[in-house]
């Protein structure tokens, strides 16, 4: 996983609640078996007419926010599906970061493993940080992390919460399952204390 | 000890280590694992010289990818195909017990869990998919997980997590005839709105939700994510003891009687406190379907599409009016009557024997509308053989019904069940978002019984008029 340290990117607003996982990216395109090469089809039925040419109102499709690294959204994105393809979508097509005013569990937790900040603003902010990021490449916002701010292209900062160990992962691009194995000899204690306490807990062998 | 909720005791019971920050170090007891969401985390496994620590306590299945036709011919999509065996190659390598296309085990992850009896009240189970939450109805943690976190539990038997709120949605009284799980579900997503439940675990209570059979009880707690919870919770009761009792990898004999002694002592004490409570009136709850793109757009059978006019939000008002755009429904239009192209009975929510039996009582003697496809996905091979053996394919073959194998099929449009543009379909799945069915479908949530009336009358119908 990449570190995260301070991002200086295109913002693209896209002000709708409910952006589900299936909108990100839908079903028919999860059956690969990798990671990356899933940026082609992030947003597919909102990017795309049936005929594969590109729907130019949505803002992935024009200048510049191809080449946008922050993506700017209403309550409750990313409802839905447990599918970590949304943040290798997202991850793939260029976006670090995804700003809202609330966030569906499951995807917040995903953005996280993937190197992705989601950051949590109220629903004013992130109207006023919509209205930067119209201005296109003049309206580029920058993240930093360490110091937990958004700057907005006039200079003024705007903090944001984040999971300190959380925060720390990202900084350091650390993979949480070294962490864990940290704790490997608690665990053991805990799974045989566990199994002698509840026999019934079957193991699961087919014959 | 402070009075706690059902969700602090399994919680509690399951906590390894507390790190300095409050993250917890889960202790998970089942992992369900299926083709999808799968391979990159045995991908990383393999990558970093990792083993997978506890196969035992694992279970592999293919559900998402699989045709639902004839199983004897292989699978023709070659990437459909690519994924169910990339998943066989990796149970072999990482000995993961599994079901395979040919078992008659096989079939949908969360139908199978519980049918196996692999799923037990009081455990912590996860599983690259949202629709986890459904094993909570036994009264255990269930919940979905994204790949990385597939991974770190394969690697490391733990998640790590802070604990969530706990929300409480009380539902009392008798359902009226016609009315089932699916109408209460869809009454409650519509009440608290799909992110009504995010950061929490629903507990559900109250004498409507102890009054349904365990099959009920899994269609509620499997839509709980659409509500926005992370899972759902039924304190286990006699219900539960006697679904469990005698499946096969359930405790048996003196095992099985320590255990129910335990799993009695999953209730919530006296005085627990809830950081949110919802309480309902099943007398309120008549049939219910949803008309737009978004789980929380749920109406009664009886009732008229909304008007985006009457909303103050804006946002709001656009998002309503691109509903209304692409389900081809006009605002103050009654959805009585909406003709239908596919009806679609099956998915994690309602494809077990008890949700069959409900559309079979409304089909019998009947048969499906001129122009209609209508079908019928049993959950596992082994719903499928107790079907038959009940004489229920009969009723639904003779109706004018396919009868298929089991698999995800219509719920997503992952495997050659799928919706053509435009057309609409009365669907006893979970999820109504644009597309989900296949690129421009339009999809309308409702119960098995209430897909049964659509099947045979052609539209959308009040089941009531039928039974």
């Amino acid at each position: 996983m990449d570190k995260f340290t301070v991002l200086t990117a295109i913002a693209a607003p896209l002000p709708e609640a409910n952006i589900d996982t299936d909108k990100i990216i839908p079903a028919r395109f999860l059956k690969t078996t990798k990671r990356s090469g899933l940026g082609v089809h992030a947003f597919d039925g909102m990017r795309y007419n049936p005929d594969g040419s590109e729907k130019p109102d949505f803002v992935l499709n024009q200048e510049p926010y191809r080449k946008a690294g922050i993506l700017i959204t209403y309550d409750n994105l990313g409802c839905g599906s447990s599918r970590e393809h949304a943040p290798w979508a997202l991850l793939d097509f260029g976006i670090r970061c995804v700003i809202a005013p609330s966030f569906a569990d499951i995807f917040f937790n995903n953005c996280f493993k993937n190197g992705i900040v989601p950051i949590r603003l109220p629903r004013e902010i992130c109207d006023m940080l919509m209205d930067d990021a119209r201005l296109g490449g003049n309206g580029r916002l920058t993240v930093d992390l360490e110091r937990q701010v958004v700057i907005r292209p006039d200079g003024e900062e705007i903090g944001f919460e984040i999971d300190p160990l959380r925060k720390h992962l990202l900084l350091e691009g650390l993979d949480d399952i070294g962490q864990t194995l940290q704790h490997e000899g608690a665990i053991g204690t805990f799974e045989t204390a566990r199994q002698q306490a509840q026999p019934w807990q079957t193991r699961i062998v087919i014959d | 000890m402070a009075a706690r909720t059902l969700f602090d005791k399994i919680w509690d019971s399951h906590v390894v280590e507390r790190l300095p920050d409050g993250t917890a170090i889960l202790y998970i007891d089942r992992h369900l694992v299926h083709e999808v969401t799968s391979p990159q985390a045995f991908e990383g496994l393999r990558m970093s010289g990792r083993r997978l620590r506890r196969p035992d306590a694992t279970i592999a299945v293919v559900d998402h990818n699989v045709p639902t036709s004839d199983r004897t011919q292989p699978i023709e999509e070659p990437e459909s195909r690519n994924q169910i065996e990339t998943l066989e190659r990796n149970v072999r390598e990482f000995d993961v017990p599994y079901f395979p296309l040919l078992s008659a085990r096989q079939g949908i992850v969360h139908v199978v869990g519980p049918e196996q009896g692999i799923s037990l009240p009081g455990m912590t189970i996860v599983c690259g998919d949202s629709h986890t939450s459904t094993h909570g109805a036994l009264g255990a943690l269930a919940f979905g997980i994204g790949t990385s976190e597939v991974e770190h539990v394969m690697a490391t038997q733990t998640l790590l997590q802070k604990p969530a709120r706990n929300m409480k949605v009380t539902v009392e009284g008798p359902l009226g005839p016609g009315v089932t799980a699916k109408d209460v579900m869809l009454a409650i997503i519509g009440r608290i709105g799909t992110a009504g439940g995010t950061g929490h675990v629903i507990e559900f209570a109250g004498s409507t939700i102890r009054g349904l059979d365990m099959a009920g009880r899994m269609t509620i707690c499997n839509m709980s994510i659409e509500a926005g919870a992370r899972a759902g919770l039924v304190e286990p009761d006699e219900t539960t003891f006697e679904y469990v009792r005698g499946r096969p990898f359930a405790p048996k004999g003196e095992a099985f009687d320590q255990a129910v002694a335990y799993w009695k002592t999953l209730v919530a004490d006296e005085g627990a406190q809830y950081d949110k409570t919802v309480e309902l009136r099943a007398e309120d709850i008549g049939p219910s379907l949803t008309w737009g793109t978004s789980p929380e757009t749920v109406i009664s059978v009886t009732g008229t599409v909304p008007d985006p006019k009457d909303q103050a939000d804006e946002a709001r008002r656009v998002q309503m009016q691109r509903m209304l755009d692409y389900m081809g429904l006009e605002a103050g239009q009654k959805i009585a009557g909406v003709p239908v192209d596919v009806v679609f009975i099956g998915s994690c929510t309602n494809s077990r024997i008890e949700d069959l039996r409900s559309a079979a009582s409304v089909i019998a003697g009947r048969h499906v509308a001129e122009g209609v496809r209508a079908m019928v996905v049993p959950g596992s091979g082994i719903v499928k053989a107790q079907a038959e053996e009940e004489g229920l394919d009969r009723i639904f073959r003779d109706a004018g019904f396919e009868w298929r194998e089991a698999g995800c099929s219509m719920c997503l449009g992952m495997n050659p069940d799928k919706l053509t543009p435009g057309q609409r379909c009365a669907s006893t799945s979970n999820r109504n978002f644009e597309g989900r069915q296949g690129p421009g479908g339009r999809t309308h949530l409702l119960s098995p019984a209430m897909a049964a009336a659509a099947a045979v009358t052609g539209h959308l119908t009040d089941v009531r008029e039928l039974i």
